[in-house]
């Protein structure tokens, strides 16, 4: 099996040449060569890089249960490295990647990172998923000078000056949602389920003070269930013994196609129990089956579906690359900003080193993004819009609201 | 004083073992590893607390736990929880809603901290109650069990179940415990930095003595009239029974040591990896433990060590290069360890390298021309020749009898 | 509809522990990787609905029944396989089985992982499954949950009569109760104890294309369901099928009423833990067999 994997590899490099052609269109960032700019220069802190290579990490779960969800920003990562390695690379250095195994488990998340930042001398690294693995590194990151681009959508309440976060923090996608709900839909009592750990509980959290204070609903339940239960029938009939307008969902993994299937066969369809999700995305829907969420409603930042110049393109390389029947979530989205963010940054600031990337990155705009346009906010989060879709049995959203540009705000005050 | 050191080290076999274990943690280590790596053997040392405990209740009490993650994590929770509230000063915390808490109990809406993490600021009381919360709670559970004389496989079950409430707790109630994210960004310990590369070093060794510490109370517990008993329990629990021995005391004594042990491991982790999370609670990483145990030799101290730092390291090493093939030959670890080697390596040492060391050492000394100390040797109960013989046979046919005879007592 | 939710999972519990229940209570066998024997189950009948969907569309309403079956053939022969090359080798260490068991459940995740990805998947469920019965307006009983009801009610007649009923149950109970006298008697033991193994993984394999209906499946599903099936096992005391019955039934009514009342996280801990302190009471479960050894 291990070497069927490593024969699908093969093919897989051979598509790719196809899409470095490709990619070769996206080449809208000057590349300087590495002769006007000597190592010594670009580099004082002793990373590994040379006259002609840099070293990044890239750190996720490959194997354990973790690596459902992270492989498809694994994928979005090397992607992006490819097409920037295809461009000239970044100072004229190619991008050698060092790919670690967090396993799943947090503390091997902090060791492979030590290795990469303190063995390896990697000038960026690209990974974590859950919230937990990024606290594990967070340490590790701080203490050594490291810098991590992660990609994950995450509950806020961290700004740190080693990570930049590509996804969206608690309130740009919550908030946007829940006043889309209450002024679309009309809801004014809502049901907040989530999965049990710090995420679905902090975004309840916030969701509540927002519904509670600004929006002037009620909360009538709210409801969290350990991760991976799969019987949610007593929920089921208190959801509808309490006939919310809205169900407001934050449940995750394995959890998720046990919860749609059996909300689905409980008669509780979407027309007549409306629901919107911040945890559903395109990869979850291929396991759940496009046909247990039609008409769900999911708040994010992209959809694989958006209509945009970037977006095509994006989605484009990404089959190339990965195969036709790939499927791209908003996570995955993210992991490929990671890789052009870090390049846009290192050019402005003409250097690998840490503290000048970190200087230089505020500010820095994309107008043509997958997902439109983005800036660098200086608390090293992304300005960005919010999506609300509407799945269809295809396995992909209907768009149906836009919001505008929204600040980060990963420590919003009245929402503590 | 010679008999007094027969028992600690377990005769002058056990005590060059010990010595090259010594040697091994306290000189070669050191020497061939930078810092990075040394960090990483001590992380693995800790695991060998787990695994030196498990020898104790499992190959000799014959209780197999599978919950010794609780007791890794219980003791490591203790020491994050001061190390946390130190770091969680009000002038390093004056973001926060509550300046003064751990910043997870602030995004969780707690304006105060609960009760039972208060007597957490004194560093004496934590270092007793790392040592002292498993201890009281593996009291609790053995007393229950072993008093209705639940054991066997009917223990390892029950041990399971209740890990796996601890970690559900542990997430859940995040206000209090940090969640899933665990207790992290811990910094100084009574202003002390051990974060540093100095730091790092310090506790290696600190942790490699408490280790040497733990294997020669494990000596002396089984070279004890105790350590008879329990092997005579471990394979004829009836028999010692009748003959007037409170057994589900023994047991209890022996679990309560192994769960100490863990903790101190979970301590000593905490302190060098500067984390404790809900990840070494639950039940893989507390089976994980089991076949660190088992690698190294159920009935071996020593072995145990072993097992810890060769499974470690090829976990490390295959993770690396082959995360697929890990899996493999993982599970191909315990199944071969279980149906091939059931005494590990120690095992493996005693019937194939063992015997050409004492041929080899005969030899030189002029053929045939025993000394005196090499007779006394067979007497020796922790003589791995001893051990070699009973574990897998005798003891767990004994077992598979106390799980028969199970519900015929009612 | 509240009572339904308790049904239905008790008939998850039921599925869950028949198979555990024969292997474990009446061979002794620990078997941890009994949940990914489920998973075997689960994924061929994912195997066989994309096999269904792309070559005989027509055939998609009625491949689940047969799915049901052949589910249940996988998972025979990889147990009757998994006896001969590793479990009779060790009916002493009973404690050591576990550590095999758990091994090769190990194993058998990467196989999965390698061979199916480490996406969840999930099997295209026949229209007649999907959906709900209304028997009167406003209570709608899952198709699904009434389904798996049905499924675990034939599947538990069909071992009551296999053990009960049948030549094969006797040798069954026969080397359950005295292994000696009923190699004497001429019952070939070795073959017995490699068919019941057999059989209870495959119903493992049943229950795991059930569970297709309700649950997506992903290489290390059956790991969340082990420690609540041996709970099931050992609540309902061991060797017996009625108490297995018993304990899933009181286990599954307890904890869905209390998820009624609770956070899902409080009613599991609080489930878990009745559950532990009532075996610590009576440690041989509720019922249990009276044999003299």
């Amino acid at each position: 099996m291990y070497f069927l994997d490593k024969a699908r590899d093969a093919l897989k490099r051979k598509r790719l040449v196809a899409a470095l052609g490709a990619s070769m269109l996206l080449g809208a960032v000057s590349t300087v060569s590495a002769a006007t700019l000597p190592t010594a220069q670009v580099n004082t802190t002793g990373l590994a890089i040379t006259d002609s290579t840099v070293k990044v990490g890239i750190l996720h779960s490959t194997t354990g249960t973790m690596a459902i969800s992270e492989t498809g920003s694994v994928e979005a990562e090397k992607l992006a490295i490819d097409q920037i390695n295809a461009m000239g690379g970044i100072l004229g250095r190619k991008i050698e990647i060092i790919q670690e195994d967090g396993a799943s488990d947090w503390p091997t998340f902090a060791e492979k990172a030590k290795k990469l930042l303190e063995k390896d001398q990697v000038a960026a690294v690209f990974g974590c998923w859950t919230s937990a693995s990024r606290k594990a590194v967070l340490p590790v990151f701080e203490n050594d000078n490291g810098l991590l681009y992660y990609p994950t959508f995450y509950e806020g309440l961290e700004e740190s000056k080693n990570v930049f976060y590509t996804g969206q923090e608690a309130t740009q996608q919550i908030l946007a949602g829940l006043d889309w709900a209450s002024k679309e839909l009309g809801a004014k009592t809502f049901y907040l389920v989530g999965s049990d750990y710090i995420w679905p509980r902090t975004s309840m959290k916030i969701a509540r003070k927002h519904i509670e204070n600004v929006l002037k609903g009620t909360v009538v339940g709210e409801e969290y269930y350990p991760l991976g239960s799969t019987q949610f029938g007593s929920l089921i009939n208190k959801i509808k013994l309490k006939k919310p307008d809205l169900v407001f969902g934050a449940v995750v993994g394995g959890s998720n196609v046990a919860w749609f299937k059996q909300l689905n066969a409980a008669g509780l369809t979407f027309k007549k129990q409306p629901m919107l999700t911040i945890s559903v995305t395109e990869d979850e829907v291929l396991g759940i089956g496009g046909e247990n969420v039609e008409g769900l409603y999911s708040s994010m930042m992209y959809f694989q579906s958006l209509d945009l110049p970037g977006n095509k393109k994006f989605v484009d390389a990404f089959k190339t690359k990965w195969g036709a029947d790939s499927v791209i979530g908003d996570v995955t989205e993210s992991g490929y900003l990671g890789p052009w963010l870090w390049l846009r940054a290192v050019e402005a600031a003409k250097s690998f080193d840490v503290d000048k990337v970190v200087a230089a990155s505020p500010g820095i705009e994309w107008e043509d993004s997958p997902h439109g346009y983005l800036k660098v906010d200086k608390n090293h989060h992304l300005w960005m819009k919010t999506r609300i879709g509407e799945w269809q049995k295809d396995g992909q959203v209907k768009i149906v609201y836009e919001s505008d540009v929204i600040k980060p705000d990963p420590f919003p005050a009245g929402y503590q | 004083m010679q008999v007094a050191m027969n028992k600690l080290f377990g005769g002058r076999e056990g005590l060059v073992g010990l010595a090259i274990l010594a040697a091994l943690i306290f000189i070669i280590m050191p020497l061939t590893f930078d810092i990075f790596r040394l960090n990483l053997v001590g992380k693995y040392l800790t695991y060998a607390f787990v695994a030196i405990g498990l020898v104790l209740c499992w190959g000799y009490g014959g209780i197999l736990s599978l919950g010794q993650g609780m007791f890794f994590g219980l003791g490591g929770y203790c020491m994050a929880m001061f190390l946390k509230l130190e770091s969680s000063s009000p002038e390093s915390t004056k973001i926060q809603s509550t300046p003064g808490i751990p910043d997870f109990m602030d995004w969780n809406q707690l304006t105060a901290l609960p009760w039972f993490w208060e007597p957490f600021h004194s560093l004496s009381f934590s270092l007793v109650a790392v040592i002292a919360v498993p201890c009281i709670f593996a009291f609790i559970i053995s007393v229950a069990m072993f008093k209705r004389r639940v054991g066997g496989v009917y223990f390892a079950i029950i041990t399971q179940a209740i890990a796996l409430i601890l970690t559900i707790l542990i997430i859940g109630q995040q206000g209090y415990t940090g969640g899933i994210n665990g207790i992290t960004d811990l910094r100084t310990l009574k202003g002390w930095d051990i974060r540093t590369d100095e730091a790092k070093y310090v506790l290696y060794f600190l942790n490699g003595a408490l280790l040497i510490g733990c294997i020669l109370v494990g000596r002396l517990i089984i070279t004890s009239k105790l350590g008879r008993l329990l092997l005579a329990m471990r394979d004829r629990e009836d028999r010692v029974r009748f003959s007037g021995y409170d057994v589900s005391s023994f047991k209890v004594f022996v679990f309560c040591v192994g769960a100490m042990m863990s903790a101190i491991g979970g301590a000593m982790f905490t302190l060098q990896v500067g984390f404790m999370s809900p990840s070494f609670v639950g039940i893989v990483p507390s089976i994980e433990m089991v076949i660190f145990a088992a690698v190294g030799g159920r009935m071996s101290l020593i072995g145990a060590v072993y097992g810890a730092l060769i499974v470690n390291f090829a976990k490390t090493f295959f993770s690396e290069s082959f995360p697929a093939l890990w899996l493999f030959l993982m599970g191909g670890l315990f199944i071969a360890v279980v149906m091939l080697f059931p005494n590990g390596l120690a095992g493996i040492y005693t019937s194939y390298i063992k015997p050409r060391i004492d041929a080899w050492i005969q030899g030189r000394r002029g053929g045939g021309n025993l000394t005196p100390t090499v007779p006394a040797e067979p007497q020796d109960p922790v003589s791995p020749r001893t051990a070699e013989r009973t574990p897998a046979s005798a003891a767990s046919r004994s077992l598979a009898a106390g799980i028969q005879s199970e519900p015929s007592r009612s | 509809m509240q009572a339904f939710a308790g049904v239905s999972l008790f008939s998850v519990f039921v599925l869950m522990a028949l198979g555990l229940a024969i292997i474990f209570g009446q061979m002794g066998v620990i078997n941890m990787a009994h949940g990914e024997f489920l998973t075997i189950g689960a994924y061929s009948t994912v195997m066989m609905s994309m096999l269904a969907e792309k070559f005989m569309p027509e055939f998609l309403p009625y491949y689940f029944i047969f799915a049901i079956l052949v589910a249940f053939v996988v998972a025979f022969s990889i147990g009757y396989l998994v006896e001969f090359l590793m479990i009779r080798h060790l009916y002493r260490r009973p404690l050591d089985t576990l550590l095999a068991t758990w091994g090769l459940s190990l194993i058998m995740q990467q196989i999965f992982r390698s061979a199916f990805g480490a996406r969840e998947v999930s099997a295209t469920l026949p229209d007649w499954l999907m959906g709900s019965w209304q028997p009167v307006e406003g209570v709608d009983i899952p198709l699904n949950g009434l389904f798996v009801l049905g499924l675990t009610i034939l599947l538990s007649l069909a071992v009551f009569i296999f053990l009960f009923k049948s030549r094969w149950g006797l040798k069954v109970r026969a080397t359950t109760q005295n292994r000696l006298m009923a190699g004497a008697v001429g019952i070939s033991t070795p073959m017995v104890d490699r068919v019941t193994f057999a059989l209870g993984c495959g119903i493992a394999g049943v229950a795991g294309a059930a569970f297709t209906t309700i649950a997506s499946t992903g290489p290390t599903s059956g790991s969340l369901y082990i420690v609540d099936t041996f709970l099931v096992v050992v609540f309902g005391g061991a060797g017996s099928l009625l108490g297995t019955f018993a304990s899933a039934f009181s286990i599954a009514q307890a904890q869905s009423v209390m998820e009624f009342f609770m956070s899902g996280s409080m009613a599991k801990v609080l489930t878990l833990l009745a559950v532990i302190i009532i075996l610590m009471i009576r440690p041989e479960g509720l019922f249990s067999v009276k044999v003299r050894k």
